[in-house]
């Protein structure tokens, strides 16, 4: 493939600028140099999606380098990536960009320290996108934990130190079972290894480590998506976070939480994902559904974005373990067309999501630097003051309700469609998001940009800069092309998966799957 | 002469004691930096001396009629204390002259503690450890008395001194039991003698030797039920001797503990590793715990120190070469970062200010960026949070408990440390999200602050690649049959 390690680059590059804009601090503008760096590692990985060969599938661009080799630990620094991580790479460096962007003038004390926790936190998350080791995995997917719960506690809200330590706890605590888990996996391993395809191949677990094991993985990536009930860290959190803390919160961290289901859990443990899917379809469906209703009641705008948002990664882990109950289908057609269907949809619905909820809370960002506040009461009538902003906010809330046309469509249709062949309930209570949604997004909507203006401060509101237009103009692109021609990305992914469901589907399992079908 | 070739750096290291003993009594106070110079400039000899004579050897060599053995691993321990002794000299520099204690004796007692563990590392006969561990003992009652008008120092160090008195009569008994049973006081006797026990699980005076030597060792390292002193003397105690009986010391236990229990008893080992475990998880488990209420500085990393002092237990008690080798590097980093906790401190601090609670530290990140961040990498290192070297030490030990099969053993101790990350992040959190009060400057000599921040970007390095730490432990203790 390439002769240079560009996966190490996209790692290491955000990484070592981070540090180095630390080390050289205020004085040398520190904004612009992380502006370029995020630049310069978005660029590096546009060529990730035009060199991958999506119809193997398989990963590439892969790297190995021995890493720790003593104790009898053999760990691998091992990269990789298919189709699925390209495109969550390809948004996390997408994104950084747009908040560093929008981070210009919002931010203004410990400016450095800002830019350089966004570039580290970056390089960590391309890496647990990449990492074929399990250890290494478990690395990155920790290490993010620091900065992030720097920017929020640093920059965020008045009560942003409550929200700061219940998030970092609450993470924290889920992951340390996970590495109690792969620890015993590695012990289980015939040549001591943590190498992912290893850990896949096993075949030797008794059906209760299977099961510990998969609640390990339930429990640490539970917290990161967040399946309800574990999701009470991110209401607070994502209303105290600084806006670009939201964003990554929102657009980024929860992905790795619903890559890490994908990369590891159902994978490594499918017999036993298997067993539990029922269970997480159901927290999944009373995420989609209570998750709406609390959104409905909030005062708080970002509140309310944070509940739509744990509403619609509920469809993530849907779509994730629909696989288990169509399977039984596919067995029976011989075609496993509502399972890729399924997976597609969760993954679009992922990229998706970045995008739409990254939006609204950078939008929402935008309006809390010129009134100071979230409160839904203190807004009314913005249309008329801010007439650009009203129209960009217009479509990132339709892309929330998933209208036609935009990206919030394809992802929640494609799940929708895989779930009715699962079971038409499932399908039906999936489906209620869309009255719900549009309910709740449509009536903020309507108190927030319409109506009589009646407070002076709305009415001295300016409209959108010309940076924050290019922003939310890039965002809005983004969400309409991925809505109309959503085709480069099931492309670059569905190869992938197909392969991912040969792990996946044991066909020992089959005639067991038939019965409870 | 040759047979004392083995101690070769020992007896340089006494040498060079007497001499800067004479030579610190013709200086004034105004020249006195040259007594530290000549001590750490001895200590850098002994490290040479440690490192050209007895190191790379495939296997153990006993000298001195069977009292004395180097390996591998007395080599890498002994390279440690005296490196980690180094930085705290150097701190105290600072601390002693800030605090009006800027006197002699203390590097005097600093080098006859070390001269101490030296001992404890090599000693190869119960005497001779036991003569070792008093030699650390005894120095640091005094240093820890150093503050001769302090009444909480004063009241630390009777209660350091009774305690550490009591804790060396059990395990004197203990030895001298052993002594009654086998006949003979040197390790190698003693594991030949009950390896060919027939049922030694059942042995009565045995239980009752191991029952004694474990509470003895208990109280050295600090574990509970054995704790009580350590919170009380780390914060009565100056905080340059607590930065050194933090750390220093704990290599030097840990190497007594291998030798008597891994070594020696090693064929005992179904008897004493439950009465170890039990002890350890009560560590992790109290430790933790108690850390949380904590205010002062000082109690708070004692509290932590008897957790990670169960932890490291942990390792050794799993009686496998991973566990041994986890222990080794977990006790290693362990002193790094306590080691480097406290020096940061004493960084802090200036003339007649201390730094010891917490809200000294408030923020601390907007007035030295760069200090703070590298008391961030030692708390979430101390935290064991990836990519930190502490998350290594931790997933060592882990690893080498689930591989004994003691998954819920491995589950308590993680969940453990989830409640001990919680009093690091407090830390973090005063020193980061808090406004500060005042705006101190930092008072501070380069070779400290240089010091201090090696030891924070080691904990990154060691993070980034851990491997090499841990090959050394590894490779160390391989070649000392461990």
């Amino acid at each position: 493939m390439m002769e240079w390690p560009i996966l190490s680059f996209l790692i290491w590059l955000p990484i070592m600028g981070g540090l180095g804009v630390l080390i050289v601090g205020d004085r040398y503008g520190a904004r612009q140099a992380a502006l370029l760096l995020a630049a310069i590692a978005f660029l590096l990985s546009l060529p990730l999606y035009f060199a991958y060969d999506a119809a193997a599938g398989t990963m590439q661009f892969t790297e190995t380098f021995s890493w720790i080799d003593a104790l009898g630990v053999h760990v691998n620094y091992d990269l990789g990536v298919d189709g699925v991580s390209i495109a969550l790479i390809l948004l996390n460096t997408f994104m950084t960009l747009l908040v560093l962007t929008a981070s210009w003038d919002s931010v203004k004390e410990r400016v450095d320290q800002y830019m350089a926790a966004f570039l580290i936190m970056e390089g960590l998350v391309n890496g647990v996108f990449m990492a074929r080791d399990a250890l290494l995995f478990y690395v990155f997917f920790e290490g993010m934990l620091i900065p992030l719960f720097l920017i929020l506690g640093v920059w965020g809200g008045a009560q942003r130190i409550h929200a700061t330590i219940k998030y970092f706890i609450y993470t924290f605590a889920g992951s340390v079972f996970l590495l109690v888990s792969l620890i015993y996996l590695y012990t289980q391993t015939s040549n001591g290894s943590f190498f992912l395809p290893d850990l896949y191949a096993l075949t030797n677990l008794s059906e209760n480590a299977q099961m510990l094991v998969f609640l390990s993985f339930l429990v640490a990536f539970g917290v990161k998506v967040p399946l309800w009930p574990l999701h009470t860290w991110l209401p607070e959190a994502y209303s105290q976070a600084p806006t670009g803390g939201s964003v990554m919160l929102a657009a980024i961290s929860v992905k790795v939480g619903g890559y890490a289901f994908y990369r590891l859990a159902m994978p490594i443990v499918p017999e036993a994902s298997h067993d539990w899917a029922l269970l997480v379809v159901s927290l999944s469906l009373v995420a989609i559904v209570y998750m709406s209703l609390l959104a409905l009641v909030q005062t708080n705008l970002k509140k309310l974005v944070a509940y739509s948002s744990v509403a619609h990664m509920g469809f993530v882990t849907l779509g994730f373990f629909l696989v288990f109950k169509l399977q039984g289908l596919a067995f029976v057609d011989a075609n496993t067309s509502g399972s890729i269907l399924a997976v597609q949809g969760a993954m679009i619905q992922m990229v998706s999501h970045g995008f739409v909820a990254g939006a609204l809370f950078l939008a929402v960002g935008m309006l809390f630097e010129r009134m100071q506040t979230v409160e839904i009461s203190a807004y009314q009538g913005i249309t008329s003051r801010m007439p650009l902003f009203a129209a960009f906010f217009m479509l990132f809330a339709m892309a929330n309700v998933g209208l036609p046309g935009t990206s919030g469509f394809v992802g929640e249709f494609f799940v929708i469609l895989a779930s009715a062949k699962a079971h038409f309930w499932v399908a039906f209570i999936a489906a209620t998001t869309l009255i719900l949604g549009a309910a709740y997004t449509l009536w903020a909507v309507k108190r927030v940009l319409f109506g009589e203006v009646n407070s002076s401060e709305v009415n001295k509101l300016n409209d959108l800069n010309r940076r924050e237009f290019a922003i939310l103009a890039v965002l809005a692109l983004a969400i309409l092309g991925l809505g109309w021609w959503p085709e480069p990305l099931t492309r670059l992914m569905e190869g992938s998966i197909r392969e991912w469901m040969m792990i996946v589907s044991p066909s020992d399992l089959m005639p067991v799957v038939k019965g409870s079908s | 002469m040759a047979a004392f070739e083995i101690a070769r750096p020992e007896i340089f290291l006494l040498a060079a004691l007497c001499v800067v003993l004479l030579l610190d009594l013709f200086l004034g106070k105004e020249s006195r930096v040259i007594t530290y110079l000549a001590t750490q400039a001895s200590l850098l000899t002994t490290i040479l001396l440690v490192y050209s004579s007895f190191f790379n050897r495939p296997d153990k060599t006993v000298g001195l009629d069977g009292m004395y053995m180097v390996d591998e691993m007395a080599g890498v321990l002994k390279i440690a204390i005296l490196l980690i002794s180094i930085l705290a000299f150097a701190c105290a520099r600072k601390y002693l002259r800030d605090q009006d204690m800027w006197r002699g004796e203390f590097f005097v007692l600093g080098m006859s503690a070390i001269l101490g563990m030296l001992i404890m590392v090599s000693g190869y006969h119960l005497l001779v450890l036991y003569l070792g561990l008093e030699l650390l003992s005894l120095s640091m009652y005094a240093l820890v008395a150093m503050r001769r008008d302090d009444a909480q120092a004063t009241e630390a160090a009777i209660k350091y001194f009774v305690l550490g008195a009591v804790a060396s009569g059990f395990l004197l008994y203990g030895m001298s039991m052993l002594y009654g049973i086998s006949g003979s006081l040197e390790l190698n006797t003693i594991r030949e003698y009950f390896t060919n026990q027939p049922d030694i699980a059942t042995n009565l005076p045995l239980m009752f030797a191991l029952t004694f030597i474990v509470a003895g060792l208990a109280f050295k390292l600090g574990v509970v039920p054995f704790h009580m002193w350590l919170p009380d003397v780390y914060q009565g105690t100056p905080t340059a001797v607590t930065l050194f009986l933090s750390s220093a010391p704990k290599i030097a236990v840990f190497a007594l503990v291998i030798r008597l229990m891994a070594e020696a008893l090693e064929p005992a080992q179904s008897a004493w590793s439950q009465m170890i475990i039990l002890l350890a998880l009560l560590s992790i488990g109290l430790g933790n715990i108690l850390a949380l209420a904590q205010n002062n500085l000082k109690r708070l990393f004692a509290y932590s120190a008897i957790s990670h002092m169960g932890f490291m237990l942990m390792g050794i008690v799993m009686n496998t070469h991973v566990g041994h080798s986890a222990a080794m590097f977990y006790i290693l980093l362990y002193a790094m970062m306590s080691a480097g906790a406290f020096a940061m401190l004493i960084l802090l601090g200036r003339k007649g200010y201390e730094v010891s609670q917490l809200e000294d530290l408030k923020g601390l990140s907007g007035r030295h960026p760069w200090f703070a961040l590298m008391f961030l990498l030692l708390l979430f290192s101390m935290a064991g949070i990836p990519p930190t070297a502490g998350f290594y030490a931790k997933f060592a030990v882990i690893e080498a408990v689930v591989q004994a099969k003691f998954v819920w053993a491995a589950v308590f101790m993680v969940v453990m440390s989830v409640v001990g990350a919680f009093y690091y992040l407090r830390i973090i959190k005063v020193m980061y999200f808090d406004k500060p009060n005042d705006q101190p400057p930092i008072e501070a000599d380069m070779d400290i602050r240089i010091l201090v921040s090696a030891n924070g970007l080691l904990m990154i390095l060691l993070g980034i690649f851990p491997g090499v730490l841990m090959g050394i432990c590894d490779l160390a203790l391989i070649a000392s049959r461990l």
